[in-house]
């Protein structure tokens, strides 16, 4: 089920109206039914992956609990009798016991992930190795159906799982309130991937109705309906075009391309996101914001703390560091200063766990190379621009007209340009291709088609180009607004009325300017495939 | 100053010059450390003290000031 179906709609201001309408105690039950149902319409056999991921992760994680708390008071008991060294010995042996079993929930689900997701992927790869020596590579290469939001929802939850064995928070006890994090409906097709001591509280609170939390709640669904329906939808047809026929749109069709996509996946993703976070803010569920304004940074690290932030975050605190930080990897380093030198011995952790993150980062959006070149390039320009960093600061001491407003927006379009070109990867799919439209865009030299009338023959009218244009002025007007706060709330706060009226405005402009016309399907979200 | 603390700011102090670590008390709420920082810090740091910093302990209140990390690797020290 998409955002846009009608049934989504409409069983959403049910939804709301029902949770106002109850008991306190039965709107966390009502949202777990919600969210089955939600989930059950994409397929009842998809209901079994999550109620494995959700049963095997309550059973595992209050295991993990009841093991730490034994511990702890058998340390307490021999408080006078062990010596330090004996208590030191006793809980990193018991530390190791809860460990495993933490190993073996993220063997059991990200396992059924791998299977799924990348069985085909690492069968056809296997079958191709085998046939460059000569040997007939006629493996089986299973076929899945891949869940709705999987990536998403056991991030989520191995998270949790990992946080409650770092003793960070203590486990859900109630198996359906869990359920209920594991598979709250908005964010489980595109995220945010959200973490629990942060979600579950509101989650699972009954909140009371509160006039401006909800009115602004419906203001960022209506401002995610726009993004995803008057501006996603309405250039996808360009960008499939432009993307389908790489021999007839290379050169500067390729340079087009670049820049409608970066719309559209804008558009699309932070579309989604709105509506989830809307959603939440109706319910008084509050989320984590997943985008802060992305297009305004001035490098590809600070574009990487601004876009997809949970995923990102959750890469950093779960992989990052654990495998930068863990002994082997230290061990490395010390034989790397000792055989490399200190400078570079010291930064081998951050190369390889870098290297890896982005790795899988890649994987993480799909199982075909194109991700995975994806993710390693931009491992490879992250480092070098990390290696770089110390000749900025020294051209930025220097040349002072190199921190003004100007300067940061050449960076930030330049920043913008080279993450779109990167992004080529994700539309074209194949790698060879990619490298080979990159080129096009230097030598093909078809500049013409920016003014002979080639441009409205990509499936765009006239209408479309000025509502694509107006609607990217108002995202880049509200941007630059919300980068003094919360535009909405700011407007409440002055004036409930001109609050209103803005939430009239919203949905009329959802009404009027969504790409509908006849025969209307919206297209699925980017990230859902994910 | 302890000599924990001394060695502390001397590491930092070869990450980021131009930063004073005997008064910062938010490197990473300000943004001064990132991840990049962070992990080379802790390779400096498990390499000097001959400690083990596992990933649970890569929290903002350990990594915000010199002492703030001093705290931790006596802590550290002692379990």
């Amino acid at each position: 089920m998409l955002f846009t179906d009608s049934l989504f709609i409409f069983g959403l201001i049910a939804l709301f109206i029902l949770y106002f309408a109850i008991a306190k105690k039965y709107r966390w039950m009502l949202l777990l039914g919600a969210s089955i149902a939600f989930y059950a319409y994409s397929g009842w056999s998809n209901l079994i992956y999550i109620a494995v991921t959700a049963a095997s992760t309550y059973g595992i994680t209050r295991k993990i609990e009841k093991m730490a708390e034994s511990a702890s008071a058998e340390v307490k008991a021999h408080k006078a009798e062990w010596s330090r060294d004996e208590k030191k010995a006793y809980k990193e042996r018991e530390k190791k016991k809860r460990f495993r079993w933490l190993v073996l929930l993220l063997v059991l689900n990200f396992g059924i992930l791998a299977v799924i997701k990348y069985g085909a992927f690492t069968m056809r790869n296997v079958n191709s190795v085998m046939g460059w020596f000569g040997r007939e590579g006629n493996l089986p290469v299973p076929q899945f159906l891949l869940p709705m939001g999987i990536s998403f929802y056991l991030f989520q939850t191995m998270g949790y799982a990992i946080d409650v064995y770092r003793e960070k928070y203590s486990c859900e006890k109630n198996f359906a309130k869990l359920a209920l994090f594991v598979s709250f409906f908005p964010q489980l097709i595109q995220g945010p991937i959200s973490r629990y001591n942060e979600l579950s509280e509101g989650l699972y609170a009954g909140n009371d109705f509160e006039s401006k939390r909800v009115m602004l709640g419906v203001q960022r669904i209506l401002w995610g309906y726009f993004k995803k329906v008057a501006l996603a939808d309405r250039i996808l047809p360009a960008v499939t075009m432009l993307i389908s026929d790489s021999e007839q749109y290379d050169g500067i069709y390729a340079f087009i391309g670049i820049l409608y996509y970066t719309l559209q996946l804008y558009a699309d993703f932070t579309g989604g996101i709105d509506i989830t976070i809307g959603i939440g803010q109706v319910l008084g569920i509050p989320m984590a914001e997943n985008f802060q304004r992305p297009f305004f940074s001035k490098g590809i690290v600070e574009y990487w703390r601004r876009w997809h932030i949970t995923l990102n975050t959750w890469f950093k605190d779960y992989l990052f560091y654990p495998l930068s930080v863990c002994q082997p990897m230290l061990k490395l380093s010390k034989w790397s200063r000792e055989k490399l030198g200190k400078t570079v011995g010291k930064y081998v952790p951050v190369y390889i766990a870098t290297i890896a993150v982005w790795f899988l980062t890649g994987l993480w959006h799909g199982a075909a190379w194109n991700f995975i070149v994806w993710g390693l390039m931009n491992a490879v320009i992250i480092l070098i621009s990390e290696k770089l960093t110390p000749l900025y600061e020294k051209f930025h001491q220097k040349y002072k007209w190199s921190n003004t407003r100007p300067y940061e927006g050449f960076m930030a379009i330049r920043t913008t340009l080279m993450m779109g070109c990167l992004r080529m990867f994700d539309c074209y799919r194949d790698v060879p291709l990619t490298f080979k439209m990159f080129a096009s865009m230097f030598y093909k030299g078809n500049f013409h088609i920016l003014w002979d009338g080639s441009l409205m023959q990509l499936g765009l009218s006239a209408a479309d180009y000025i509502v694509l244009l107006a609607g990217t002025v108002i995202l880049f007007t509200a941007s630059m607004f919300g980068r003094k706060g919360e535009v909405r709330e700011r407007l409440y706060n002055k004036s409930p009325f001109v609050s209103c009226c803005l939430t009239v405005t919203l949905f009329l402009l959802v009404m009027i300017f969504g790409a509908y016309g006849i025969g209307y399907d919206s297209s699925q979200f980017i990230y859902n495939q994910f | 100053m302890s000599e924990t603390l001394s060695t502390i700011i001397e590491i930092l102090q070869d990450l980021h010059e131009d930063v004073d670590f005997e008064t910062e008390n938010k490197l990473i709420d300000n943004k001064i450390l990132d991840s990049f920082d962070i992990v080379t810090l802790i390779s400096e740091l498990s390499n000097e003290f001959d400690v083990t910093i596992p990933a649970d302990k890569i929290i903002p209140e350990n990594f915000n000031s010199a002492q703030a990390l001093a705290n931790m690797i006596e802590e550290l020290e002692d379990e």
